[in-house]
């Protein structure tokens, strides 16, 4: 007999998404919403209206202690002394061979207070990771299970969020936050978000995430607010050319062979896998990241080979079709002479070798205002 | 939604058309339902021989890839193009415009081991298994 399952881990809005007729599938052990109306007419309503999802899954971290920032430092590869309170990063909380134990957004409450915001499948193995790895007079709790979280994202994000909150969020800028009232619900209000466009995450506790949803819903109706599952936030965020944990990012490659050397701060002072990042800065990467699009007829997938001449030189991480593009893209590491802009190599689908582009990311980059 | 009377319907949820010595074969409204949005159709050229429940090609939707299984042994002697461009037509009209291949039905008893719509009705309703 094999051992039972464990059941599926249920947000505090999972009644709300049956009752909507969501199609439900399980993801990293959570019972989660994929599409509402479907995944095109969602991506597309949040890339010219705005789209509502629960990713309350994630995961949240408070840290704090009269040491918590160097104990912070010594774990992340970004520099969380430059933060302001009432700022985010985002960063890479890193092994000492400098590859991920997850990828995060770190955002600073107070001069030793901060809050972690961490992908779903990696909760309790970052938990573990950090309790064993932070020193000195500093303290790490988990609340994820007490937080809701909501993010409201699209071109219309402000319009619809304004009249339900007191706070100014034209003076809200990109990768801020505060505290706030939402729906005359107590909440942290971030300019932040996995898409691309404009929006807001909000954390709030769990037992108000369903009046928050509903509130959000009711509002945004005639703006053309749809609820949105995890497929379009998929579709989204590979436009956007942002890493999702266990495809493009993971513990077999580093920050800098992930194309992420931005989030590095080497002046910073010591932090696991500092070493040889900085040796792998110095000598180059063998693999990168690269973003490209389809030219032949095909989409590529997760782990479909890519091949130069028939050679094999590296694999797909994302792949998909892009709505807003009218084209199929993905994200893969290449050997690095092979990762230029411009240059052509074949994806192998169902053993036929498909031509595929290099090209400049972001994919999709929204329009200035 | 019923499945059309007059069709036949395979455990892999496509249904064929029998029109003469030919045969019009698609997916069925369950099917497109459970695929989602789909974006790619992989279709096989016409003068393809296929073996009943061969895989002739296959249906892409944004997340997943599924194979196509051809209800009944011949030749491919028509390949609906228009799902290159439009692959969606499956979703919206799938016992229509978004038929797939017409094959030259090779042994027309095959078509007897296929399920009637309302024994692929009955199918569904236990859980298509």
């Amino acid at each position: 007999m094999s051992a039972p399952e464990a059941p599926l881990k249920r947000t505090p809005l999972n009644r709300v998404h049956r009752a909507m007729g969501a199609k439900m599938v399980p993801f990293g052990g959570w019972d989660m919403p994929v599409q509402y109306s479907g995944i095109l007419e969602e991506h597309r309503a949040v890339r010219t209206a705005a789209g509502l999802f629960d990713v309350s899954h994630m995961g949240e971290f408070e840290i704090a202690g009269p040491e918590a920032l160097p104990a912070l430092q010594r774990l992340i590869t970004n520099d969380a002394s430059r933060l302001a309170v009432g700022q985010v990063q985002y960063a890479a909380l890193t092994y000492p061979n400098g590859t991920f134990v997850d990828d995060l957004t770190v955002y600073r409450l107070d001069a030793s207070q901060f809050v972690l915001t961490v992908n779903a499948a990696n909760i309790e193995k970052d938990f573990a990771w950090i309790r064993e790895h932070l020193r000195g007079r500093a303290t790490v709790v988990n609340v994820s299970d007490e937080t809701a979280l909501l993010a409201l994202q699209g071109p219309k994000a402000q319009e619809i969020l304004q009249p339900l909150t007191p706070v100014n969020l034209s003076g809200l800028k990109y990768y801020w936050f505060t505290p706030g009232r939402v729906a005359g619900l107590e909440a942290r209000i971030s300019r932040t978000g996995y898409t691309g466009e404009d929006g807001f995450e909000m954390y709030l506790p769990a037992a108000q995430g369903e009046r928050l949803w509903e509130a959000l819903l009711t509002r945004g109706k005639g703006a053309g607010l749809l609820p949105c599952g995890l497929g379009a936030r998929d579709t989204l965020r590979l436009e956007a050319k942002m890493a999702l944990y266990g495809n493009d990012i993971d513990d077999r490659h580093t920050v800098l062979e992930a194309d992420l050397g931005w989030i590095v701060k080497w002046e910073k002072g010591e932090f696991l896998g500092r070493e040889v990042l900085a040796r792998q800065r110095a000598e180059g990467v063998a693999r990168k990241l690269t973003g490209f699009e389809m030219v032949g007829r095909g989409i590529a997938r997760s782990h479909y080979t890519i091949v130069k001449d028939g050679r094999p030189i590296g694999g797909v991480t994302s792949g998909g079709p892009a709505p807003s593009l009218g084209k199929a893209i993905g994200l893969g590491y290449v050997e690095t002479p092979f990762s230029g802009v411009g240059t052509e190599f074949d994806i192998l689908i169902r053993g036929e070798p498909v031509r595929a582009r290099v090209v400049p990311t972001p994919f999709y980059r929204r329009p200035k205002k | 939604m019923t499945n059309p009377e007059g069709l036949k319907y395979t455990r892999e949820h496509e249904w064929i058309k029998v029109e003469g010595e030919k045969g019009r074969v698609g997916i069925t409204h369950y099917a497109q339902d459970q695929l989602g949005d789909i974006v790619f159709v992989e279709l096989p050229k016409r003068g393809r021989q296929l073996r009943q429940m061969e895989a002739f090609g296959v249906v892409e939707s944004v997340k997943a890839v599924s194979d196509l299984y051809c209800p009944v042994g011949g030749e491919v002697v028509e390949v609906n193009s228009a799902l290159e461009q439009n692959p969606e037509l499956v979703n919206q009209d799938p016992y229509g415009r978004g038929w797939m291949i017409v094959v030259k039905v090779k042994n027309a008893k095959e078509l007897d081991g296929l399920m009637t719509a309302q024994q692929y009705t009955a199918f569904l309703e236990k859980g298509a298994k």
